[in-house]
C-alpha cells in the first residue's frame, strides 16, 4: 500500500517535469546540430539554411499580417472540413453500428473505399472546383471521414451486453438506450476519432494547398520554393509543424477533460 | 413428502409452464432448458440452485423477458411475459458491467425511474431511500468505479429497490464478493424481503446460501434442464448467520440439497419433481 502511494507520488509530478526538461533539451540539441552542420558546411546552406536564420525569419513572419491570413485560410478549410467529417462520420457510424444489417451490408464497401488515399482524388477535386477552397474540403473530408466513421462503428459495437440488458430489463426504449448506453460508450471512440481526424485533416489541408494551389500555408510553401526563398520554405514548414503540435495538444486536452470517468476506469484496470 | 399448506393457498404470482429454451446456433441449436415447470406464490423468497451450465441464467433471462422462449409459457400476474415486465427488476451477476460508469451512483439508481417518467423530486427521494436501505447514504455523488465490489453490488440492489418491483430477480449476485461482505449482503436481502414484501428469485450455486436465504429451494438438473427437486426450507423466519447455520435442520437440508445436486449433475432432463419435498425434522 505504502509502496504504491510512494511509487505513484514519485512517478507523477516530478516525472512530468523531467519529461518536459528532456523534451526541451532534445529540441535544443536538434537545433544545435542543425546550426552546426550548416555552419561547418557539412550540408550545403542552399538546401538547408542555418537554424538561426530560419528562426529569425519565422519570428518576423509572426509580425506579418500576410502570414496570419494564410494561417487563417488553412485553418478555415481545416475546421470546416473536420466539422463536416465529424458530423457525417458520427451519424453514419451510429446508423451502421446500430443495425446488424447495415453493418454487414456496408463492411466491404468501407473496406474498399477507406484505403483510397485522399491525394488520389486531387484530379477529381481540380476538375470539380479548380483552386477554390472546396477542392481542399473534398480531400480533407474524404480523409478524415473514415477516421471518425471507423471509430464510431467500433464504439457502437463495443456496447457491453450486460449494460444493454440492464437497460432493457428496466424498460428503456431504443432511443433511451442510445442516449444513456450507446452514446456514452461510443463517446471515447468518437473523441479518439476526432483527434486522429484533426491531424489527418491538417495534413490534407496543407497537401491540397501545396499541390492544387488553394490559398493557405501550403501554397505559401510552394510559392517560396518557386521564388527561390529557401529560408522562407523552412520557416513555413516550421509553422505547419507547430500548428500540428498545437492541434494534437488541444485534442488530447479535450479528450482528457470530457472522459474523466473513462480514463479513471482505465487507470483502475491498469493498477 | 407432504405438500406445504401455505404455498398452495396463495395464488401464484409467477408461473413457469413447460418452459423450453433452445439457443439457435449455426450447428442446429443448444437445448439449454428442456421442460421446466414451477410456480412462485406472491411474497416468497425462492432460491434456485443447479450445477454450472444448468441453465439458471437462461431461465432468469426468459422470466425477465430478455430472451424469447422456444415453447411453453411464463406468466406474471396471469399475463404472459414477452418483454421485460414493469413489475420486475433484475440484479445481474456482473455488477461491474451492469452499473453505468459514466453516471454517478445516484444517477444510476435514478435512471430507470427517469425513463419511466417519474418526476425529479420523486426519483431523488426514491434513490435516497434505496441507497439508505442498502447502507450507502453517502455514496450517491460518487462514481461506481470509486466503490468496492460489495458496495457496487449494493448500488445495483438499490437501483432495483428504487424501481419498486413486485418481483426481484437476482443471478448469483454475491458470487464475486468476499465471505464477510457476502454474509452482510445475505442478511440485507432477508431484511429487504421482510420489509418490502417483494417476491424474490435468487439464483446461487452456493448450497449454504440457498438454505440460509430461502423459504424454498428449487434444484435444477444438468442442462437440458428440468426441476430436479423442490425443497421447502422450514427454518425459523428469524435467521442469523451463527444460530441458523448451526441449526440441525440446516445441516439436514444442506446435505439433502447437496445430494440432489450430485444427482443433478448426472441427470439430464429425465426426472421431474412435481410436489415440494419437506424433510422430516430430526
Ligand atoms: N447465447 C448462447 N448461445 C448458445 N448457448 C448458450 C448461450 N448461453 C448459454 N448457452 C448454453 O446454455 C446452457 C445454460 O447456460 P446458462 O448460462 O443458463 O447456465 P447457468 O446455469 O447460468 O451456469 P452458471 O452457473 O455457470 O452461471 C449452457 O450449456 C450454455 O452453454
Ligand atoms: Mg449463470
Amino acid at each position: 500500500m505504502t509502496t504504491t502511494a510512494f511509487g505513484r507520488r514519485r512517478s507523477h509530478r516530478p516525472n512530468a517535469v523531467v519529461n518536459m526538461a528532456l523534451g526541451l533539451a532534445g529540441i535544443a540539441g536538434l537545433l544545435l546540430v542543425w546550426e552546426l552542420v550548416t555552419r561547418t558546411g557539412i550540408i550545403d546552406p542552399r538546401f538547408l539554411p542555418p537554424a538561426s536564420e530560419v528562426l529569425v525569419r519565422f519570428a518576423s513572419m509572426l509580425r506579418d499580417l500576410q502570414f496570419w491570413r494564410e494561417v487563417g485560410e488553412t485553418m478555415t478549410s481545416w475546421a470546416i472540413g473536420l466539422a463536416i467529417a465529424v458530423v457525417a462520420g458520427t451519424i453514419a457510424g451510429f446508423a451502421i453500428g446500430s443495425s446488424r444489417f447495415l453493418e454487414r451490408a456496408t463492411r466491404s464497401t468501407i473496406e474498399f473505399l477507406r484505403p483510397i488515399p485522399s491525394v488520389a482524388l486531387i484530379p477529381l477535386a481540380v476538375l470539380l472546383f479548380g483552386t477554390k477552397m472546396q477542392s481542399s474540403l473534398l480531400l480533407i473530408v474524404y480523409a478524415s471521414f473514415w477516421q471518425v466513421l471507423i471509430q464510431v462503428i467500433y464504439g457502437t459495437l463495443d456496447v457491453d451486453p450486460v449494460a444493454n440488458e440492464t437497460a432493457r430489463s428496466y424498460r428503456l426504449g431504443r432511443l433511451q438506450r442510445i442516449r444513456h448506453v450507446v452514446w456514452p460508450t461510443t463517446l471515447p471512440y468518437l473523441i479518439t476519432g476526432i483527434r486522429l481526424a484533426a491531424s489527418v485533416a491538417l495534413i490534407l489541408a496543407i497537401t491540397a494547398e501545396l499541390i492544387i494551389g488553394t490559398p493557405g500555408l501550403g501554397k505559401a510553401i510552394s510559392d517560396s520554393q518557386s521564388g527561390g526563398d529557401v529560408v522562407g520554405v523552412y520557416a513555413y514548414i516550421l509553422a505547419t509543424g507547430l500548428i500540428g503540435v498545437l492541434v494534437n495538444l488541444v485534442a488530447r486536452l479535450v479528450e482528457r477533460r470530457t472522459l474523466a470517468w473513462h480514463t479513471s476506469i482505465r487507470s483502475e484496470l491498469a493498477l | 413428502m407432504t405438500p406445504e399448506p401455505s404455498g398452495a393457498a396463495a395464488r401464484p404470482l409467477l408461473v413457469v409452464e413447460h418452459l423450453k429454451k433452445v439457443y439457435p446456433t449455426a450447428t442446429g441449436g443448444v437445448e439449454a432448458v428442456r421442460d421446466l415447470h414451477f410456480s412462485v406464490p406472491e411474497g416468497q423468497l425462492v432460491c434456485i440452485v443447479g450445477p454450472s451450465g444448468a441453465g439458471k441464467t437462461t431461465l432468469l433471462k426468459c422470466i425477465a423477458g430478455l430472451l424469447p422462449i422456444t415453447s411453453g409459457r411464463i406468466e406474471l400476474l396471469g399475463e404472459a411475459i414477452t418483454a421485460p415486465p414493469k413489475a420486475m427488476a433484475v440484479v445481474f451477476q456482473e455488477y461491474g458491467r451492469s452499473l453505468f460508469p459514466w453516471m454517478s451512483v445516484e444517477a444510476n439508481v435514478e435512471l430507470p425511474l427517469k425513463s419511466a417518467g417519474v418526476s425529479k423530486p420523486e426519483r431523488r427521494a426514491a434513490a435516497a431511500d434505496a441507497l439508505h436501505a442498502v447502507g450507502l447514504d453517502d455514496a450517491g455523488g460518487k462514481y461506481p468505479w470509486q466503490l468496492s465490489g460489495g458496495m457496487q453490488q449494493r448500488v445495483a440492489i438499490a437501483r432495483a429497490l428504487a424501481y419498486k418491483p413486485k418481483v426481484l430477480i437476482m443471478d448469483e449476485p454475491f458470487a464475486a464478493v468476499d465471505a464477510q461482505t457476502r454474509a452482510d449482503l445475505e442478511d440485507l436481502i432477508r431484511v429487504i424481503w421482510k420489509q418490502l414484501g417483494v417476491t424474490i428469485l435468487f439464483v446461487t450455486h452456493d448450497i449454504d446460501e440457498s438454505v440460509y436465504l430461502g423459504e424454498r429451494v428449487v434444484v435444477l438438473s444438468n442442462s437440458p434442464t428440468v426441476v430436479q427437486d423442490d425443497v421447502v426450507i422450514d427454518l425459523p423466519a428469524e435467521r442469523d448467520q451463527l444460530t441458523t447455520r448451526s441449526h440441525p435442520q440446516f445441516a439436514a437440508l444442506r446435505s439433502h440439497i447437496y445430494e440432489q445436486i450430485q444427482r443433478a449433475k448426472h441427470n439430464r432432463g429425465t426426472e421431474t419433481a412435481s410436489t415440494p419435498t419437506v424433510l422430516r425434522r430430526h
